[in-house]
């Protein structure tokens, strides 16, 4: 008894986060994917076959054969689907890129900064978080708009005569993205900085380095679990990002979180919208596979 | 005083006045805020010199070999290396490479990597990098770990690592900040003896910061004594030891009894001091304090002689006491005798025969006593 009871414990501790990812993750998938193989009907669940228990195993039988993979095939079919995927990953691809760029010097920055002031500094990073994400997205649209704070602020400088039209735009997504997953690529990127050796840059530095190619040929490779790990926490939330291109993309920006909103909302097609998730899922995983076998490869070097 | 040169080598620039000094520091203050870390300082190093840098810490060494290294600028004074002012010169265009106290061996790169680093970075032809690399790899006898990460290799292999590194691109001159720090006593006995060996092989200047005593004794030809900020005394191991300049070298360096007294004559050659601890000293100085002035008398365990008879003679150089702690090493053993002026005398001695017949007891009345050239008087 004294030593089954720790051992059930330790059992108890593993199947906590399996259980939740059945529940919330695995079973929900699984509904999804059932649906997208489905057809669209004007019923209530909007699709077919419904499954009942009256039916019986014969009956679950008779619906399983009635799947189909229409759905898919829909999809390569409408160019709008395509190009819709193709947009968001541009999109999300052009906004990663540009976040590393904007959180790389921040977090070098904080991880040079004095020990004390450092806690400080994480602590204004992370404060955004502490208002609704969707209130920031609004104030941007007060700053980016027409006769926004921005172009009041460029036309009373001089700077510029005509109020640049930045809402509704690729560049207004860009902006919304970059300033709202900032903190996700400053974090990782920090801490993979922070831990790092300074004496390892003064060796390169001794060795015959200027500072710049000690930082690309030392702390930039040393920083690349950091810079893996915060693209991708940009990269796969802004693929499937809807609010901020809703909300600040103009009606001719194409995303795939938009477009599922539209099938599934405005369509009422749930058949499709499924399989547009499905698809999506998809696509995300292969970078988290590709996440995941460079982890276990530092890993290996035992970094 | 009698020179007492080194006992390694017959080397020694520094007594010779036309010889230049290879590094020169000339007043280099450094200050951090409010915190002086070098203090007026002015120290000369010579070509194929091994020399310590030896102090506590947060005495200032290691700030000098960084400022050395030109990882700190000087607040003021200048710094020479071959006749050259290395002010403003930036570390990678120095002609000195370190040896970091963490090594700093790049994670991400094999042995092999890291020691052809410095040596890509000069833009040498890719067949004579990797005859270097070989020779490195020979010299610290790594061969057969060209290929492996730093984490898979212990410490001791580490070290070497660290130490091929900053020897390949065959600097003038090699900075070793505390070398042997990370690695265990034996391990750390055997890479002294390396060290040297290397250093007189390859005829290049070592500049090592350490703060233990024994490895600067062990392998310095001159000892660089540091404390706030300041260098105390530079000379051989062996002045070090048996002429300190002072107290706190006295102090600082090996065991040492102090007998503070009142100077009551004062010769060319000779002074004695009526010590406080109940005795008369009567001891060969040249340089010494005026009559009536304070003085003390420094004098190292090994050379007390620990006896059950009053020394014949006068009653000079010795005092009675009891033994009160032995401790026997070994090699040696180690009295503390309680004189009955209350001070307590640390003396040692060989354990030369295997089986003493009549051991001295505690609690036993005994006689320290020393020569008159066994100690050095100190003036403070």
């Amino acid at each position: 008894m004294n030593r089954l009871l720790p051992a059930i414990v330790n059992r108890l501790v593993i199947i906590i986060p399996y259980a939740w990812l059945l529940v919330f993750f695995l079973i929900p998938f699984v509904i999804v994917l059932r649906i997208s193989l489905s057809e669209a009907a004007v019923a209530m669940p909007p699709y077919l076959p419904v499954f009942a228990w009256a039916d019986g195993l014969s009956g679950f039988i008779d619906n399983v054969r009635q799947f189909s993979f229409d759905n898919y095939v829909w999809l390569t079919e409408d160019a709008l689907y395509t190009n819709a995927y193709i947009s968001s990953l541009t999109i999300a691809l052009i906004s990663t890129a540009l976040t590393l760029l904007i959180a790389y010097p921040i977090a070098y920055g904080m991880a040079r900064a004095p020990a004390t002031l450092r806690p400080t500094l994480l602590m204004l990073v992370i404060l955004p978080f502490w208002t609704s994400f969707l209130i920031r997205v609004y104030a941007w649209i007060a700053i980016l708009k027409p006769e926004g704070l921005l172009n009041q602020l460029l036309l009373s400088t001089g700077i510029i005569s005509q109020p640049l039209i930045i809402l509704n735009t690729n560049t207004a997504i860009y902006i919304g993205i970059v300033y709202s997953y900032l903190p996700f690529m400053v974090l990782p990127l920090y801490s993979a900085l922070e831990k790092m050796d300074h004496s390892l840059t003064e060796a390169a530095q001794d060795l015959g380095c200027t500072p710049i190619s000690a930082f690309w040929r030392i702390t930039f490779p040393l920083s690349l679990p950091g810079v893996v790990a915060g693209c991708l926490l940009v990269f796969i939330p802004a693929v499937g990002e809807f609010v901020i291109p809703d909300l600040l993309g103009g009606s001719e920006t194409l995303m795939i979180g938009k477009t599922l909103w539209n099938e599934f909302n405005a369509n009422r097609d749930w058949p499709v919208s499924s399989a547009v998730a499905a698809i999506l899922l998809m696509i995300l995983v292969v970078p988290i596979m590709f996440f995941q076998n460079a982890q276990s490869r530092l890993d290996r070097e035992g970094r | 005083m009698k020179s007492l040169g080194s006992i390694r080598r017959s080397f020694s620039p520094w007594t010779d006045p036309s010889s230049k000094p290879f590094i020169s520091f000339r007043n280099v203050t450094k200050r951090f805020g409010d915190f002086v870390a070098v203090d007026d300082l002015s120290l000369d190093i010579y070509t194929r010199e091994f020399h310590a840098l030896l102090g506590a810490s947060g005495c200032g060494k290691s700030t000098l070999l960084r400022m050395l290294a030109g990882f700190e600028q000087p607040t003021s004074g200048e710094i020479i290396l071959d006749g050259q002012n290395l002010a403003g010169i930036p570390p990678y265009r120095r002609p000195v490479n370190m040896m970091f106290q963490s090594y700093a061996l790049f994670p991400h790169m094999t042995v092999e990597a890291n020691i052809a680093f410095g040596l890509k970075q000069d833009g040498m032809p890719k067949p004579a990098i990797a005859e270097r690399v070989t020779q490195m790899l020979k010299l610290v006898k790594m061969e057969q770990f060209a290929k492996r990460k730093p984490h898979q290799l212990s410490g001791g292999q580490r070290q070497r690592v660290a130490l091929a590194r900053s020897l390949a691109k065959q600097p003038k001159v090699l900075l070793l900040d505390e070398p042997l720090g990370a690695l265990d006593k034996k391990l750390r006995e055997e890479t002294q003896f390396e060290l040297m060996d290397l250093q007189q092989d390859l005829g290049l200047t070592f500049v090592v910061v350490t703060h233990d005593q024994e490895e600067a004794m062990t392998m310095a030809d001159r000892i660089a004594v540091m404390a706030h900020g300041k260098v105390v005394q530079v000379a051989t191991p062996a002045e070090i030891y048996e002429a300190p300049n002072s107290r706190f070298v006295a102090d600082f360096i090996g065991d040492v009894n102090i007998f503070d007294g009142t100077v009551s004559r004062a010769q060319a050659s000779e002074i004695r001091i009526e010590a406080d601890a109940g005795f008369a000293i009567e001891a060969a100085s040249s340089a010494h304090p005026g009559e009536g002035a304070k003085a003390g008398f420094a004098i190292r365990p090994e050379k007390i002689r620990v006896g059950r008879q009053m020394p014949t003679g006068n009653a000079v150089n010795a005092a009675e006491g009891e033994l009160w702690d032995i401790a026997y090493l070994g090699d040696m053993t180690v009295y503390h005798v309680k004189l009955n002026s209350g001070k307590v005398v640390k003396a040692s001695s060989l354990n030369a025969v295997r089986a003493v017949e009549d051991p001295l007891g505690y609690d036993q009345k005994v006689w320290i006593s020393f020569d008159r050239d066994a100690g050095v008087v100190l003036k403070d």
